[in-house]
């Protein structure tokens, strides 16, 4: 039994060192699995402060993972067949650059989380779970149905984005991008977490007439929540996008949200570290058990189930001591 | 006479057949405690949940300081300056006493609460925060959750977040329930001195809380106000007698 704070310590090292020691034994493809791990539970840290933070179960965070791959897919496509994107009323061309194009997922994100959030924010409970898979599923269909984007097929790009300075074709540099990503969205979390807003926000899904009865609007306390939650995954996905090479419908797929919901709950919901934990053991499963079998989502369920039902913290609440209220 | 710091002029609410609350008009002077009693049922809770915002009345207002604010949602009217208590506690039970008096000194300020300065160092709302739970008798506690609380110990931070809200008025819907004789005597010891920061709309069906703290009294059957007055007038008016009070008086 430790506390939580060494335990997310040792997880995030141990996530620094795999890459850095396949790196000198010059094993790349440990290196990609490390690089998965680091996005997918970027995304989750996106999930984890509406989810965690604002106990907002939402089903169709898949749309920001997809919006921010699409937003990496389109740019960089045109960039790649030098061809604008649009022309009137100005020129708007395509482009490799990351900081852009991580930028425009931010963007685009936090967009489709305003209005997806004005809208299925005013329900809850099954409710909201129901109209956010609706919204992903939306998204899902129309990318589907999207000829010029490639389609079902998706959109496949030749050459990794270039950040100035770095050579991103090379595993452990871009490896170093998306962890230093996800320390800054952990530490976005953290912030966010000791604040008036997360106090109220937090205090919301315990009490809703009592953050009401001190003045404060749990609506739009969720709303800010869900945005900045939009914008983290929607970077988490041109991330992902990236380092495919390639984009298609499936990261809209509900599926993508359940995966993303599923890291936070193996991790441990509102655990700052719980989608660095849940992820590493779903990449982990998947690489081990998915060699194994093909049905290897069989283990994950049971494993699943076994989490809800003894381990309701997760791995974290497994691991750590109960902290004593701190003031 | 000065205006009332909080009013409700002819108050009308009704589910379906049922009248909640028939015409009430009542009124809330600084420095006072102005109990509302009345058999369960009455349609209490239902006022009290029109003055602080939760249901809208069909007919008739309310007003603090004079400006009506029957329009206003829940959280603008606290904003305004009315802090309530629940019947039942209303509290974050996984955050700490301190953390939850915090909530109403956070409302209170009026400003959108910052997404990036740590809540627990702004000076200003610790103040206040820790001088309401020192005035309630919480402030050895500040660092326990809710949830490891007693029942009686929630009652009083019930009312130590209403007060770090620095209102104008409260409105306490039955502080004492569930409350022991000793647990009762010290919430009324508290309440006793509580008048002098702001006026309190008090529910309660504790009788000898009543009678001890009141200044008036409104006596609340089937949705109408049958008699307002002094504690005497109460125990004294027959009408009363024979509608709620029975032996009590
Ligand atoms: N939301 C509601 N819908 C229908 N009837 C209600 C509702 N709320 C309260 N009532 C009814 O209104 C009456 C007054 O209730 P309430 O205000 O809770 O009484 P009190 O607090 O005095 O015990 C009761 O008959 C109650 O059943
Ligand atoms: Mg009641």
């Amino acid at each position: 039994m430790m506390r939580e704070r060494h335990l997310n310590l040792i997880l995030l090292a141990g996530l620094l060192a795999i890459p850095v020691w396949a790196w000198i034994t010059d094993e790349p493809f440990t290196i990609t699995l490390a690089t998965r791990v680091a996005i997918l539970a970027l995304a989750g840290v996106g999930l984890n402060i509406a989810l965690g933070l604002g106990g907002l179960v939402s089903l169709g965070h898949a749309a920001f993972f997809g919006i921010g791959g699409y937003a990496m897919g389109i740019l960089a496509s045109h960039a790649q067949n030098y061809d604008p994107i649009f022309t009137t009323p100005f020129l708007f061309e395509g482009t490799k650059s990351m900081p852009v194009i991580w930028l425009t997922a931010i963007v685009m994100g936090g967009i489709a989380a305003l209005l997806i959030g004005l809208i299925s924010l005013r329900t809850s409970g099954v409710y909201f779970i129901m109209i956010t898979l609706a919204f992903g599923q939306m998204f899902y269909f129309f990318s589907i149905s999207w000829p010029a984007y490639g389609g079902e097929d998706g959109l496949s790009i030749w050459v990794r984005n270039g950040f100035p300075g770095l050579n991103t074709l090379d595993p452990i540099q871009f490896f170093a991008l998306c962890f230093v990503l996800l320390l800054l969205a952990l530490g976005l979390h953290w912030t966010l977490a000791r604040s008036g807003f997360g106090l109220a926000l937090n205090a919301a899904r315990q009490s809703e007439a009592r953050v009401e009865a001190a003045g404060l609007t749990p609506f739009r306390l969720r709303l800010v929540a869900f945005v900045i939650s939009g914008m983290v995954t929607a970077l988490a996905g041109a991330l992902f996008a990236d380092l495919n090479r390639f984009v298609s419908p499936t990261m809209f797929a509900w599926q993508m949200s359940g995966e993303i919901m599923v890291f936070i709950i193996l991790g441990g919901v509102a655990r700052l570290c719980g989608p660095v934990a849940g992820a590493a053991l779903f990449i982990t499963l998947e690489h081990w058990l998915g060699g194994v079998s093909d049905y290897w989502h069989v283990f994950l369920g049971a494993l699943l189930l076994l989490v809800v039902l003894f381990a309701r913290g997760g791995l974290i609440g497994a691991l750590v001591k109960k902290e004593p209220a701190h003031d | 006479m000065t205006e009332p710091v909080l009013e409700t002029r002819g108050i009308t609410k009704h589910f379906g057949a049922l009248v909640a609350s028939d015409a009430v008009s009542l009124d809330l002077h600084a420095g006072e405690i102005h109990a509302v009693i009345g058999p369960n049922g009455a349609g209490k809770s239902t006022l009290i949940a029109q003055i602080c915002g939760a249901l809208t009345p069909d007919a008739g207002t309310v007003h603090l300081e004079g400006q009506d604010v029957t329009a206003l949602s829940t959280a603008e009217r606290a904003e305004a300056g009315i802090a309530r208590t629940f019947q039942i506690s209303s509290l974050a039970m996984e955050d700490t006493v301190l953390q939850n008096t915090m909530l109403g000194a956070l409302g209170a300020a009026g400003k959108r609460p910052s997404l990036f300065r740590p809540i627990l160092r702004d000076r200003a709302l610790r103040a206040l925060a820790e001088a309401a739970l020192e005035q309630v008798g919480l402030a050895e506690r500040r660092a326990v959750r809710v949830a490891d609380l007693s029942h009686g110990q929630r009652r009083q931070l019930e009312v130590a977040v209403a007060l770090a809200q620095a209102p104008k008025a409260f409105v306490m819907d039955e502080p004492m329930a569930g409350l022991g004789t000793s647990g009762t005597h010290d919430l009324t010891a508290l309440l006793d001195g509580l008048r002098t920061q702001a006026p309190i709309l008090l529910v309660e069906h504790d009788m000898d809380a009543v009678f001890a703290l009141a200044d008036r009294i409104s006596v609340l059957v089937y949705g109408r106000i049958i008699a307002t007055g002094s504690v005497e007038d109460i125990r004294r008016d027959s009408a009363v007698r024979d509608a709620y009070l029975g032996d009590a008086a």
